[in-house]
């Protein structure tokens, strides 16, 4: 039973795994992407790890994937994508062989090691499905610091994603060469323009 | 336990290496950024399984919070680098990984 249900999650993540690399459209590929990180989540559930099954459903499949498809139906990029031509010359050949290279090398190293490490001795698992205690306890004590340094960052990634995806439409845009990429930021001038403005004189 | 004593912790660290290089290879050949984006996510989803199948193997619960911090940092990663393919694609629409070459000497 148990393989059983690996061999379906495993199938699932293959195939899926398959399906964003060798599609055409985007689309595809990450409709492929929910595929694989459903099968990653059946396959947490098999390693006893109910809540990150849980996260990973929410977070992957329900918040970055959706971004994902957000992004690629408003910029119109759901093109398919010429995979005759190669512009660089040998890209092809070069990395497919060091794909195979790293994945020999971690199957090399997983055949040849072996697992080892001491049993742990700081939070073992208490139970039957303690897994949120278990790791809520763990979080909120040895991993305090590292847990507060995320919300930064994630403060951080807002903000940056806000900066760097907002329109400008203000004039300086034609200043700029089409033929370049350039990300604008706000400058000082737009800051400062509420400032500066002229106060209204009142007629009497 | 008695999960892994039918399939083994090697299945799941051999179905992770198999899923990273998968990953690796979507990430060289292709050349749509946005590809090239889920590609990453497929990386680091092949190290969460071998994290939660450490984490299993060893009765540690630290491996369970290393894949929350990962899926944290997964997600802000994602939201800027999205941000910064917007303000890409909004200028060349049809840019390619290949065309970014403004930096080359």
């Amino acid at each position: 039973m148990e393989t059983a249900v690996f061999a379906v999650g495993a199938l699932i993540v293959l195939l899926g795994a398959i399906g964003v690399v060798a599609t055409r459209s985007t689309i595809y590929a990450a409709m492929s992407l929910v595929a694989t990180l459903f099968g990653m989540a059946i396959l947490f559930l098999t390693l006893e790890a109910e809540f990150l099954a849980a996260v990973q459903v929410i977070v992957y499949a329900g918040a970055v994937v959706v971004l994902f498809l957000f992004v690629i139906m408003l910029l119109g990029v759901d093109r398919l994508e010429n995979l005759r031509t190669d512009p660089l010359v040998g890209q092809r050949w070069l990395g497919l062989g060091a794909a195979i290279i790293v994945g020999a090398g971690l199957l090399f190293a997983l055949l040849k090691g072996t697992i080892t490490g001491a049993k742990s001795s700081t939070a073992k698992p208490t139970g039957r499905s303690r897994d949120v205690f278990d790791i809520s306890k763990v979080l909120f004590t040895d991993y305090l610091f590292a847990f507060e340094i995320t919300s930064l960052l994630l403060v951080i990634g807002v903000v940056g994603a806000v900066a760097l995806a907002r329109h400008r439409r203000s004039s300086g845009s034609d200043l700029i060469d089409d033929d370049e990429p350039v990300v604008t930021f706000e400058t000082e001038d737009d800051a400062t323009m509420g400032d500066s403005e002229e106060p209204v004189e009142e007629l009497t | 336990m008695m999960l892994l004593a039918t399939v083994g912790p090697e299945a799941y660290l051999g179905l992770s290496a198999v899923l990273f290089a998968i990953g690796v290879g979507g990430l060289l050949l292709r050349r749509n950024p946005i590809v090239m984006f889920m590609c990453i996510e497929l990386m680091l989803n092949a190290a969460n399984l071998a994290f939660i199948t450490f984490a299993h193997e060893l009765d540690d619960i630290g491996g369970q919070v290393s894949v929350f911090f990962v899926l944290v940092v997964a997600a802000a990663e994602v939201v800027v680098g999205l941000g910064i393919l917007v303000a890409i694609i909004r200028r060349r629409p049809d840019a390619t990984a290949d065309d970014l070459a403004l930096l080359k000497g």
